[in-house]
């Protein structure tokens, strides 16, 4: 049976700041939903929420997997349950070789059980494991031997995101904007890559302002956010539309949460 | 503020106590002789203050010298867990317990290139003429300092290496010293002289046997690599929190020489190093690697000079400190240039990452720069660990603490990726594991 990602009725802040203001959507395995929304509508914040970031609270609202609530679990424990997040701006960390990190996550993700100190994924299989999905996403495969993201370019970063996407396997994936930033030809190569990866064992959330990353990942469902809630939902045509228009109509529809959009951006600015 | 009268018996030794010390000890009267030069030396600067730019926040309040002595007892010879030891094939080995050597050993092929290593003494004795123009007179002074003059005075016993001409020592050297016994006050000295074209790896540690006593060490080295000769000396300081080191270091590097010198603290109650770096010969080299890692109460403390003497010279300096818990590092670092030192590049760095609210790091760097084309560098950084890292690494299903484990393996990597010495590399990443308490340990 496929599982199945719902969020009910989430409020999440950012310090003092209200930022969503009872999201409602369900997310099943093998499904990818495109969620759009000009700046400041709370998408990355949704992101983060779902992915278990400590400055972001809760306020109310339950986030749960086939019924399992996992609103209070840290990160790890989330990532654990299948959950992944492909960062917008992905962290550098020096001095941590992309293998060693990979080689552990997936050590984690694989046996959720793990304490720090146990065994580790056998080095043969994972070596040969990572070297195909690296030759798969057009990566060097000395970029394992490099220092987590540092010194990597945009596009480089992103396929860096994409490939530990592909290692942990995850449920659930979230992309917060995985192709900003990006000249053509890498929103080709990680647009490519995500489809080759998502299917029937993985539901996707994908966060973009373009459109171009569903051109090669096409959404059943679109989610247009607006002032921290969700205020509408359709097809792929949804998305067209949006990126053909922008949001001045949908604006118009919801004119009270195009205000607490226009807030939230204040608040957010100054 | 009234300065309240100097207490001798508590900051040093008295006339008594040498004279006590000199009679239990069966050496040749040049030996005596420079010992009693030293030690006037020494009285002399017990009655002035440390120089404060130097020791001002070295905080030696609680230090009790009467609470340690030197020891003409035979030393115990049982276990000593070293950390180098037995993990790679050595040309030589000696190990110094308690002030007194307790094991020497060098491989017949070096002896018969005639290279000598082992016991100071004994080889000074039996190489007079070659080694007593170096000893105490080339890289440290006995008046540098109240530390160096009482090293000068008292030093028991010391690891001697000599490299002929042209001779490479592929193989490294290992050198052990150790504390068996409470109460030990030990002044090991380590003299490594690289003749013109030689080359050498010496690796050093320190170690107590166990983690209840009390010990003193007031070391002294002295690193003199000769014309076009390439140097790489290690020291990992890894005492029990009960000791004090107090030490006085200096490596002079000729011609084209290169000097690679690593220093590890993890180790120790107190610890106060202070290393000179003189580049004497033109386009002399010097790499300077520092890892250290204080946690409860330890206080670890450096004064660096890169001293650059010639013309063309380089230096570089990188020191990387992890403090936990209520530890304190100090690290004052200097880079001077003489007059007649242009072209020369120097570059000093330290980094520190703070794990815990209650550590605190100071880090000073400084430049005295007296000739006007040189390029000079340096910089310090302290900081904690970011948030964000540990959150990313945890959205990969890697718990807090261990994301915190590999982010502070990582601050260390980079000075790791400098040492060339793979066992070394190996020893501090397994010791650092051990030091933030990961037990099991996964081969990766």
């Amino acid at each position: 049976m496929s599982s199945l990602l719902k969020i009910t009725d989430l409020h999440v802040s950012v310090g003092e700041t209200p930022i969503l203001k009872g999201v409602n959507m369900e997310i099943r395995q093998g499904e990818v939903h495109a969620l759009m929304g000009p700046n400041g509508s709370g998408k990355s914040t949704l992101a983060y929420a779902l992915a278990g970031h400590p400055n972001y609270f809760v306020t109310s609202g339950s986030i749960d997997i086939d019924g399992v609530e996992i609103t209070e679990l840290g990160a790890d424990e989330r990532a654990r349950l299948g959950m992944f997040l492909a960062f917008q701006y992905p962290v550098v960390i020096p001095g941590v070789k992309v293998a060693d990190f990979i080689r552990h996550a997936v050590s984690n993700i694989r046996n959720p059980d793990r304490k720090e100190g146990e065994g580790l994924v056998p080095m043969r299989e994972f070596r040969r494991e990572i070297r195909e999905r690296m030759e798969a996403l057009n990566m060097d495969t000395e970029f394992a031997r490099r220092y987590l993201n540092d010194g990597f370019s945009g596009g480089e970063k992103k396929r860096m995101e994409i490939l530990q996407m592909a290692m942990l396997q995850p449920r659930f994936a979230i992309l917060d904007e995985t192709d900003s930033g990006l000249d053509s030809d890498a929103v080709r190569v990680v647009s490519e890559g995500l489809a080759r990866l998502s299917g029937p064992q993985m539901g996707v959330l994908i966060i973009t302002h373009h459109e171009r990353l569903l051109e090669f990942n096409r959404p059943q469902f679109t989610h247009v956010m607006l002032g921290g809630r969700i205020v509408e939902t359709g097809d792929a045509s949804l998305a067209h539309e949006l990126h053909a228009n922008g949001y001045a109509t949908v604006r118009e529809r919801h004119p009270e949460a195009a205000a607490d959009n226009a807030q939230t951006v204040a608040a957010v600015t100054t | 503020m009234t300065t309240a009268a100097i207490d001798i018996n508590r900051i040093g030794y008295s006339r008594d106590v040498f004279e006590q010390f000199l009679a239990e000890r069966v050496e040749p009267v040049w030996i005596s002789d420079a010992r009693r030069e030293a030690f006037e030396i020494y009285q002399s600067l017990l009655q002035s203050e440390l120089d404060p730019e130097e020791f001002k926040r070295v905080d030696l309040r609680v230090f009790n010298a009467a609470r340690f002595r030197p020891s003409s007892v035979k030393a115990q010879t049982t276990e000593i867990s070293t950390l180098l030891a037995n993990q790679t094939e050595y040309g030589g080995s000696i190990a110094h317990v308690d002030g007194q050597t307790t094991h020497s050993h060098l491989s017949s092929q070096l002896a018969a290139q005639g290279v000598l290593f082992g016991d100071l003494l004994t080889l000074l004795i039996q190489h007079r003429e070659l080694l007593e123009p170096s000893f105490l007179k080339k890289a440290v002074r006995p008046d540098a300092d109240r530390f160096a003059a009482w090293h000068a005075a008292f030093w028991t016993s010391g690891t001697l290496l000599y490299v002929p001409r042209g001779v490479e020592v592929e193989l490294p050297l290992h050198s052990l010293i150790a504390h068996s016994r409470d109460g030990i006050a030990e002044f090991g000295h380590t003299l490594v002289i690289l003749e013109d074209d030689a080359r050498a790896t010496l690796l050093e540690e320190t170690s107590s046997i166990n983690n209840d006593m009390a010990g003193l060490h007031v070391g002294c080295v002295e690193l003199i690599v000769g014309k076009n000769a390439g140097l790489r000396y290690v020291q990992l300081q890894n005492w029990n929190q009960r000791t004090w080191h107090l030490a006085h270091q200096a490596g002079n590097v000729d011609n084209n020489a290169s000097l690679q010198w690593t220093v590890v603290g993890l180790g120790s109650r107190l610890s106060h190093i202070h290393q000179d770096i003189n580049l004497t010969g033109r386009a002399a080299t010097a790499e300077v690697n520092g890892v250290t890692f204080a946690s409860d109460h330890q206080k670890i403390s450096y004064y660096t000079q890169q001293h650059h003497k010639a013309q063309g010279t380089h230096s570089d300096l990188l020191y990387k400190e992890v403090l936990r818990d209520e530890s304190r590092v100090i690290w004052r670092g200097m880079i001077k240039v003489d007059a007649a030192a242009q072209q020369t590049d120097g570059y000093q760095r330290s980094d520190a990452l703070m794990l815990s609210e209650n550590a605190r790091c100071d880090s000073i760097p400084g430049l005295e720069i007296e000739a006007d084309d040189v390029r000079c560098t340096h910089g310090a950084t302290t900081g904690r660990v970011d948030e964000e890292q540990i959150f990313y690494a945890q959205s990969r299903g890697i718990s807090e603490k261990e994301a915190m484990h590999m982010i502070v393996e990582g601050f260390f990597q980079q000075v790791y990726d400098r040492i060339p010495v793979e066992i070394v590399r190996e020893t501090l990443s397994r010791t650092v594991q051990g030091k933030l308490g990961i037990e099991a340990l996964a081969a990766v």
